[in-house]
């Protein structure tokens, strides 16, 4: 633990790797059944603010603001999910990302439109300052259990019939829908639930930072989601996981560099994208990289240069 | 509320978002992918038009092209350095969205590091700002400039789009890649002269854009990057004319709601209706009937 910590690991370092771990996997989930969604990071707004709104007015224990939240996550997937993912790639994520910036503007006025409509002064979200003063009831055990149940019910959860059927779908999903299987029914799944663990992260980070404001959960948030899944891989579960764990303890290993954190972050996302397209956990994707640094192409590269036209 | 007034605003505005979205339309109509890093170019012009200005002490006339140059030149490195290689591997359009975004984040972070976080300012006088007088509205010599420049330019990128070789060239490719290479056209000089185009057409916005709000920061381009989007999702994707309309739609809306009371909500609104175009006209406003494509 003393050499974690001379590098700079520290407990609220890696509790942060355990949170950005599972919102790595909430984007994973919607990824590996092959919807290109950005909505996660509207969905950890709304875990986020239903959990502190929880624990401070209401007084709850973490668990009850947990369930709370993953609950609302839930229910507003619902309406969402149904319309929007019946588009494709592109048009998914443009539409998902404009889910995300409405959610973000109503969170930040949500106390004067409630205000207006309720007819009483409302202070829930306290618009862009955010919530201050949150309990810190987080523990690392707590994160630890959190992501093994979820790595658990994921395994579960891809060696069961509705696994194989989201590996199908992304393959393809008119093929998939041929075979039988419920296209519409999965994905709409697979997005409230990417959604509820959205928000279950959303929930257990406010209760580490103690501050939540609706700045947050903006474009940049679902960037980084995002940046988790692609840098670990998302062929399997795990690849989120390293992702996470990566870059979030990049930065704090490499604090010297601080003005260049943000150029760093640039950077491993543009190598990996461009010469390890499968991330970091994918041997085939370091093999081919391997051979590529010897100058040697692989077979299926050698009969792709023969029929290249262009 | 003064109807008229609203309107000259929503029209100079309405300019600036044209030609901004012209960029990613340009890009999205010839290789099918989304450059999220269209923003951070954006930003970059307004950076080097104010480095020309304050630096380089030459008038605002001559830092428009200026930057133009050095934005389309930056899109094209863009290019090489985030597009050609996954081209080349024909990855999914998704890679190529990811791999932008993390251009956009290169970006932004050099251009913190060198012009740092404050905000910056052409000098007083680089443009004269007192409103025209006699006028009933108020209108300031600034917006009109923007106005004229901007059509200006989007007049020479329509001409250059359908009138020149090259630009048929452009349409060639933009149809089907594969047929135009074996027709001779060099589809790698094509790609470049697009990314060329739609850099210029950013920086020219950002310069723009800088003139008119005269704070110009690393983070300028993300409020303008989404509506961007919303921009050619409007217009249908990839639609040039489209964007251009799209353009003054977002820009009437956003400075309406403004006059209406409702600052607050005015990115909400903008968003509500990208929500709404994407589902129930994919194809945009004045596209024509959806290919496979949604």
């Amino acid at each position: 633990m003393d050499l974690l910590r001379s590098i700079g690991i520290t407990e609220i370092v890696f509790q942060l790797m355990l949170v950005n771990a599972i919102l790595g996997l909430s984007i994973y989930l919607t990824l590996y059944t092959g919807m290109f969604s950005l909505a996660n990071a509207g969905f950890m707004a709304i875990g986020a603010y239903v959990g502190v709104v929880l624990t401070q007015n209401y007084d709850l224990p973490l668990w009850a603001a947990l369930i709370g939240g993953m609950i609302a996550a839930g229910i507003v997937a619902v309406p969402i999910g149904l319309p929007v993912l019946r588009l494709r790639d592109i048009y998914l994520a443009i539409a998902t990302i404009g889910f995300g910036e409405v959610v973000r503007i109503l969170i930040l006025n949500f106390d004067t439109l409630a205000s207006s409509i309720s007819g009483e002064s409302v202070q829930l979200t306290r618009g862009a300052l955010g919530i201050t003063g949150i309990p810190k009831i987080t523990e690392t055990w707590q994160l630890l259990l959190f992501l093994v149940v979820t790595v658990y019910i994921l395994v579960r959860l891809h060696r069961s019939r509705f696994g194989r059927a989201m590996a199908a779908i992304r393959q393809d999903e008119q093929a998939a829908a041929t075979m039988g299987i419920n296209v519409v029914y999965i994905k709409n799944t697979v997005f409230i639930f990417s959604a509820i663990l959205a928000a279950s992260a959303g929930v257990l980070k406010a209760h580490l930072t103690r501050t939540i404001s609706p700045g947050d959960y903006g474009f940049d948030q679902v960037v980084n989601i995002l940046a988790f899944a692609v840098l670990g891989g998302t062929s399997t579960w795990l690849g989120p996981i390293v992702g996470g764990f990566v870059l979030t303890a990049l930065p704090e290993i490499l604090r010297e560099f601080k003005q260049y954190r943000g150029i760093v972050n640039g950077v491993i996302l543009l190598v990996v994208i461009v010469y390890l397209p499968g991330g970091l956990v994918n041997i085939n994707g370091w093999k081919r990289l391997w051979r590529r640094i010897r100058g040697q192409p692989s077979v299926i590269e050698r009969i792709q240069q023969n029929t290249r036209s262009g | 509320m003064n109807i008229t007034q609203q309107i000259v605003n929503a029209i100079w505005l309405g300019g600036v978002y044209s030609l901004f979205a012209l960029g990613y339309a340009l890009v999205f109509s010839v290789l099918g992918v989304l450059n999220l890093a269209h923003s951070a170019v954006f930003m970059w012009g307004a950076f080097i038009g104010l480095v020309a200005v304050t630096q380089l002490n030459v008038s605002v006339w001559a830092a428009i092209p200026l930057a133009m140059v050095v934005s389309g030149v930056i899109s094209i490195v863009l290019d090489v350095l985030a597009f050609a290689p996954l081209r080349r591997r024909n990855a999914p359009r998704i890679s190529q969205l990811i791999s932008s975004i993390g251009a956009a984040i290169l970006l932004v972070n050099i251009a913190q590091l060198i012009f740092g976080t404050q905000p910056q300012r052409f000098p007083l006088g680089s443009i004269p700002s007192d409103p025209l007088e006699g006028l009933p509205i108020r209108i300031t010599p600034i917006q009109i400039i923007i106005l004229l420049v901007a059509i200006t330019l989007m007049a020479v990128l329509q001409y250059l789009v359908v009138r020149t070789r090259a630009g048929q060239a452009m349409r060639a490719v933009a149809f089907n890649q594969r047929v135009a290479s074996l027709l001779g056209i060099n589809s790698g000089n094509v790609f470049r002269m697009t990314f060329f185009l739609a850099g210029a057409l950013a920086g020219a916005a950002g310069v723009l854009f800088g003139l008119a709000y005269n704070t110009i920061t690393p983070f300028m381009g993300d409020s303008v990057a989404l509506k961007g989007l919303t921009v050619i999702v409007l217009g249908g994707l990839g639609n040039i004319q489209g964007a251009v309309v799209g353009g003054f739609v977002v820009a009437a809306l956003e400075v309406f709601s403004i006059a209406a009371g409702g600052s607050n909500y005015r990115e909400a609104f903008v968003f509500t209706l990208l929500f709404l175009i994407l589902l129930f006209r994919p194809q945009g406003l004045v596209g024509q009937a959806a290919e496979t494509r949604a």
